[in-house]
């Protein structure tokens, strides 16, 4: 019988970035399949030419056995092939059902279409497990659902092929665990499922084969019963890598950062962080884990004076902070979660965004004018000293490597010593190397003395990095571990919000 | 009885204002909703008031001048279009532009086509303009002030443009919530990237906003240079573009609270046009000057108070490109 | 992924070819027009050539309008740099004329070295002032600044108009003006400063206020490139949401940038009321807050752009007088299509030659 969805000898550059290097794969109805690949590596580049969204420069696909072209969505959903993207495609006032329907109403007025897609879909939705709510925005959904809503969406549309790109990104690991379960229910029913992922524990959960992706080509296929994830991770990195970084036990000292009773609304008034107390101490990094939109964000912006609590109090070193207070002056630094949306500026040079918040600093002005010689020099030192490449400060932001980007940000707020780092998604959009080299940093500034709050969606960074572990969900802290208590699971207890099971102390 | 006459004028002279800043205000609301700014609203309206007049005047028949008009303005929609979906390009720039270039095009083309001095020659015969339409039995119904003048001033009265302002209120409605393409064009002015993945093209569906409201305010312009008044003058529309922009923000991007904005609007500018010259108690006789600023000052005020950012069609003045 | 983003030129490409490019095209459909309406195009622009440059005293009108166009092209740049669309450069330039005409008015017994920095200060203070309230509530409201700046020229024109018909207006006369400055007020013309330096120049009326323009082109450059607030206000301009994360107030900024912006476009009635017309009247800015938008744009928002695309405006403006003598059915209306159409090209359809044009480079080298 031919594959479900096969790719043959897939080729593709932007410009001098060649992100896919004829790429193969071959995809089984009834199957679920694994993509894995560092950031980079080519996955999502290859995903959306599967979906249609770039046109491919070389290379065929077939689906069943039989060559088609694909140049635009409606080809790909024509030939049978649904896509579930990692930032969800809907439109957050609409309704479950008018989402579904977009772009397949099934005439020029609505009434009868819509009633119409109403029986299919709740006929779909007892098939499959994927009963939502049909009338209320998919805005006041919760995430879960709203995957729900794009995988019925597919399925609606008719989709044999179901791509799940980066799904689990923002779901508990029970959570995900459920997903899997749709997952292999989908394969059951003889439907072909592509799983893409950096995550290595969801490849060995559920994928019968994984391909892998490294510097746009494959690297490896291999069935996953054959594998294990170390293998795996040497063949996306091309090296044998250390998963963990060594490091001695904290010693933490006085506390540094106190919170207490903490809340931060939305603009609509919403809290979104509740009544949230803890301390930051010298010498320790503490983890915030929780999956993403939960209240770590918003805390972590009000910390940094992005937001404004509208109650409790935040101390540093026993100075209560206040909005308007220069943050930086008194030691505290901050990496935000998105670089490129709060962190730098991407259409300036590299050398503005090293200064960027310290820019009316004394050093980098002679008078009232700033000393663009000053600035230049010591972007240079900054990228000598973290490995920044190309080592070209006027080159602009947007064109370095995110890694690079991330390790210039770093360098501007590890740069001055701080007495507490805040520090969110530390590697999010960083290759492997990088990675490694960002958290022996980070490790060392700890060591220094100085105190760390790590903000992840990645628990193996949380796990890998942190001396004690807070939870978050639903606005609120669900617990603590410390580092020797914490388990993958009792974790996602915790950022499910279930406290008393998990084991963990009430903070 | 005196009294009651003045409101019924008023409110029939509001209707009429109103007209085309209702026209013209729907015709943004579908290029906003597709999620292009409006303001080329003022330029195309008056586009169209040039190219109306000036074909009325060419040929004899105010429906020569409405095609002239719908289709002048439609192609400075495609024009902005152009810039703003294909190209990318700032649509705040782009709209800005063709609004300077129409207020210099059409005194130019008017001075070397006719030579009265950058205006078209004023349109004399009742076939070269819309004209208000006298009801059946209307002139009767006056005779019994109430309802007849109701029925006669209000009601009727009026020219056909100012019927198809009213129509039109409900039928946006409708074609906005109650068909595929107002779910369309809803949806990409939200988010584009997902009517992509859904197959649907994400330009074409912007081309089709921006053309309605380029249709629509080749009907205002048309409206301003053939019914409101017998003519081009350079400047007629004097910011009425904007207000209706202004209309629709108030108006929250709904079809119905725009029409009430635009009411609200016409009213001051009724009221004014009553007031003119007469004393008021307390502050006597208010400038001329003050009584035309009311409506931009009003604008100001509007905007200052009452709008929400969060309403506004989430990706509207951003242009869409795959490459993210 | 993607690794194109927007496409990058060299910098004599973006700052030399990509401006001629656009304003050839603006240039080559203007001809269109001309040609519909039934004239050369080609003598059309030999007449306005030689009617901007074609004699030292065209040269002088050609840089006297430039210099309008120097301070409100500098006004939309400096608000463009926070990422604002100032097109309300011409009601502040009008209210400007306010400020600096009743200070001209009211002080012209007192020496002209305290008058002119007294005008100097009072029509930037009054630009500043009209600026004020729509980047106010830009700043807090949200409220659309292109909306609120066009409304505000609109009111600053009812203003004015009722100002000069029912209160300013000279006692006894017809046209709505003030009565004429005393000579203390008067900016003196460049042909006077140098008759005084023994050197013979053409009778035009070119005065001090071009100075003074070049030296706010120079001051915006070391402010907006040269100094930490400059800095801030370029992030702003770029990103807020990163300004904010870098300790600084949008809003505060917002509010600064556009004081400055309407203080650059008041400054517009130096070289018009207190350079040449002595007197308030109506409506003297004459479209220039417009033209700063296209030449703002052409210049790419920087000083020296700034400098060189008003004076290509004042070019258009001067030869455009001159033309409309010898083409009777050509008038400055023309040069409004232009001024559009330079917008079009140079702002909303930059990529029309960009994107080619960066293709083409990036395969050459």
């Amino acid at each position: 019988m031919s594959p479900a969805l096969e790719l043959r000898g897939i080729d593709k550059r932007f410009g001098p970035v060649h992100a896919n290097r004829a790429v193969s794969l071959s995809v089984a109805a009834g199957s679920v399949h694994g993509l894995v690949g560092e950031n980079g590596a080519g996955k999502s580049t290859l995903m959306n030419i599967v979906y249609g969204f770039h046109p491919a420069d070389a290379g065929e696909i077939r689906v069943r056995g039989r060559a088609v072209e694909i140049r635009r969505p409606q080809d790909a959903i024509a030939a049978g092939i649904g896509m579930v993207h990692q930032h969800f495609m809907l439109v957050e006032t609409f309704t479950a059902l008018e989402n579904a329907v977009l772009g397949a109403e099934g005439g020029v007025r609505l009434s009868a279409g819509l009633g119409r897609a109403r029986e299919e879909l709740e006929r779909l939705g007892r098939e499959h497990g994927l009963e939502v709510p049909l009338d209320e925005p998919v805005a006041r959904l919760p995430v879960g659902l709203q995957q729900r809503v794009e995988i019925l969406k597919a399925l609606y549309r008719g989709a044999e092929i179901l791509i799940l790109d980066e799904p689990t990104a923002v779901l508990t690991p029970q959570e995900a665990d459920k997903l899997f379960g749709l997952l292999r229910r989908l394969r059951g029913r003889g439907k072909a499922v592509i799983l893409v992922t950096h995550k290595l524990r969801e490849i060995m959960a559920v994928t019968d084969r994984v391909t892998v992706l490294r510097q746009g080509a494959v690297a490896a296929e291999v069935a996953t019963a054959d594998t294990n994830p170390r293998d795996l991770a040497e063949r996306m990195v091309g090296r044998a890598v250390a998963l963990q970084v060594e490091r001695a036990p904290a010693r933490p000292g006085a506390a540094r950062l106190r919170v207490e009773r903490l809340e931060v609304r939305d603009r609509q008034g919403t809290p979104r962080v509740r009544g949230v107390s803890f301390e930051l101490r010298a010498g320790e990094i503490v983890g915030l884990a929780g999956v993403t939109g939960n209240g770590q964000s918003e805390l972590l912006e009000a910390l940094a004076g992005l937001a404004e609590p509208s109650a409790g109090r935040i101390a540093l070193e026993g100075r209560t902070l206040r909005p308007g207070d220069d943050r930086r002056a008194l030691g505290l630094a901050h990496v935000p979660e998105d670089r490129l949306r709060l962190g730098a500026v991407a259409a300036f040079p590299a050398q503005d965004n090293a200064i960027l918040g310290y820019h009316a600093a004394p050093e980098y002005r002679r008078g009232p004018w700033l000393r663009a010689r000053a600035v230049q020099a010591d972007c240079e030192r900054k990228m000598e000293a973290w490995d920044v490449r190309p080592p070209l400060p006027r080159q602009r932001l947007g064109a370095f490597s995110g890694g690079n980007q991330q390790k210039l940000v770093l360098a501007r707020e590890l740069g001055r010593a701080p007495r507490v780092l805040l520090v969110g998604q530390p590697t999010r959009g960083v290759d492997i190397g990088a990675i490694e080299f960002i958290h022996r940093r980070l490790v060392a500034l700890r060591d220094s003395g100085a105190a760390l709050l790590l903000v992840s969606v990645e628990l193996d960074e949380i796990l890998g990095l942190a001396d004690r572990i807070l939870v978050m969900a639903g606005g609120e802290i669900t617990g603590e571990l410390s580092r020797a208590e914490a388990t993958e699971e009792r974790l996602g207890l915790l950022m499910a919000g279930i406290r008393g099971a998990a084991g963990g102390r009430a903070p | 009885m005196e009294t009651y006459t003045l409101v019924v004028l008023l409110l029939a002279a509001t209707l009429r204002v109103a007209s085309p800043l209702v026209l013209a205000a729907l015709g943004g609301l579908f290029s906003e909703r597709s999620g292009v700014i409006a303001l080329g609203l003022e330029g195309m309206m008056l586009a169209a008031a040039f190219a109306s007049a000036a074909a009325s005047a060419a040929t004899g028949s105010a429906w020569a001048g409405l095609g002239a008009g719908i289709a002048v303005a439609c192609l400075l929609a495609l024009l902005l279009a152009y810039a703003c979906v294909t190209h990318g390009g700032n649509q705040v720039v782009a709209a800005i532009a063709v609004n300077i270039m129409v207020s210099g095009l059409g005194p130019t083309l008017a001075l070397a086509w006719f030579d009265q001095g950058g205006q078209t020659p004023p349109l004399e015969s009742p076939a070269q303009r819309f004209l208000p339409l006298a009801w059946p039995w209307a002139r009767q119904a006056r005779a019994a002030p109430f309802p007849g003048m109701v029925y006669s001033e209000l009601i009727g009265g009026h020219n056909l443009l100012v019927y198809v302002a009213w129509i039109l209120v409900p039928l946006s409605a409708w074609v906005l919530y109650r068909t595929r393409f107002g779910l369309r064009l809803r949806a990409v002015g939200e988010n584009p990237v997902a009517v992509d993945t859904a197959g649907l093209s994400v330009a074409r569906l912007r081309y089709q906003g921006v053309l309605v409201s380029g249709a629509l305010c080749g009907v205002a312009g048309t409206y301003l240079a053939t019914a409101a008044s017998s003519g081009f003058v350079r400047d007629m529309t004097a910011g009425k573009g904007y207000l209706a922009l202004a209309a629709l923000i108030f108006g929250k991007w709904k079809p119905l609270p725009t029409f009430g904005a635009c009411l609200l609007f016409a009213f001051a500018n009724a009221l004014a046009d009553r007031l003119q010259g007469v004393p008021l108690p307390w502050v006597g006789v208010v400038p001329v000057q003050f009584i035309q600023a009311l409506p931009y000052v009003l604008t100001v005020l509007l905007l200052a108070g009452f709008v929400g950012e969060a309403v506004a069609p989430k990706a509207i003045g951003v242009s869409y490109s795959k490459e993210r | 992924m993607s690794a194109a983003g927007p496409a990058k030129l060299p910098r004599w490409a973006e700052f030399g070819l990509l401006p001629a490019l656009n304003l050839a095209a603006a240039l080559l459909l203007s001809g269109l027009v001309v040609r519909a309406i039934g004239e050369s195009p080609w003598a059309a622009l030999r007449l306005l050539a030689a009617g901007a440059f074609g004699s030292p005293e065209a040269i002088g009108y050609t840089l006297y309008y430039a210099t309008n166009f120097i301070f409100t092209g500098l006004a939309v740049a400096v608000a463009c740099q926070a990422g604002l669309f100032n097109i309300g450069a011409e009601g502040q330039a009008y209210v400007g004329g306010l400020g600096a005409g009743l200070v001209a008015l009211g002080c012209g017994h007192l020496p002209s070295l305290l008058v002119w920095p007294l005008a100097v200060l009072a029509g930037a203070g009054a630009g500043a002032a009209w600026a004020l309230i729509p980047a106010w509530l830009q700043a807090r409201r949200g409220s659309h600044i292109v909306i609120t700046t066009i409304m505000f020229n609109f009111i600053a024109s009812a203003l004015m108009t009722w100002l000069l018909v029912d209160v300013l207006i000279k006692p006894g006369q017809q046209s709505p003006e003030t009565r004429e400055f005393a000579a203390a007020a008067w900016l003196p013309t460049l042909h006077d400063l140098l008759a005084k330096a023994g050197v013979a120049a053409a009778l035009s009326p070119l005065n001090l206020a071009f100075l003074l323009a070049l030296a706010a082109a120079a001051l915006v450059w070391l402010l907006i490139w040269h100094t930490p607030w400059g800095f801030a206000v370029r992030v702003v301009g770029a990103n807020p949401a990163a300004a904010r994360y870098a300790g600084i107030s949008p809003p505060r900024v917002i509010v600064a940038v556009m004081l400055l912006s309407g203080a650059l476009a008041g400054c517009l009635s130096l070289n018009e009321l207190l350079g040449v017309q002595h007197r308030i009247l109506l409506d003297f800015p004459a479209g220039a807050g417009f033209v700063g938008i296209a030449v703002a744009l052409m210049g790419r928002n920087h000083p020296l752009g700034v400098i060189l695309a008003a004076v290509l405006f004042g070019a258009l403006y001067q030869g455009g007088s001159e033309l409309a003598f010898d083409m009777p059915h050509i008038t400055r209306d023309l040069v409004v299509v232009i001024q559009g159409l330079v917008i079009l090209f140079c702002g909303a359809l930059e990529n029309l030659f960009k994107r080619p044009l960066a293709a083409l480079l990036a395969s050459r080298a």
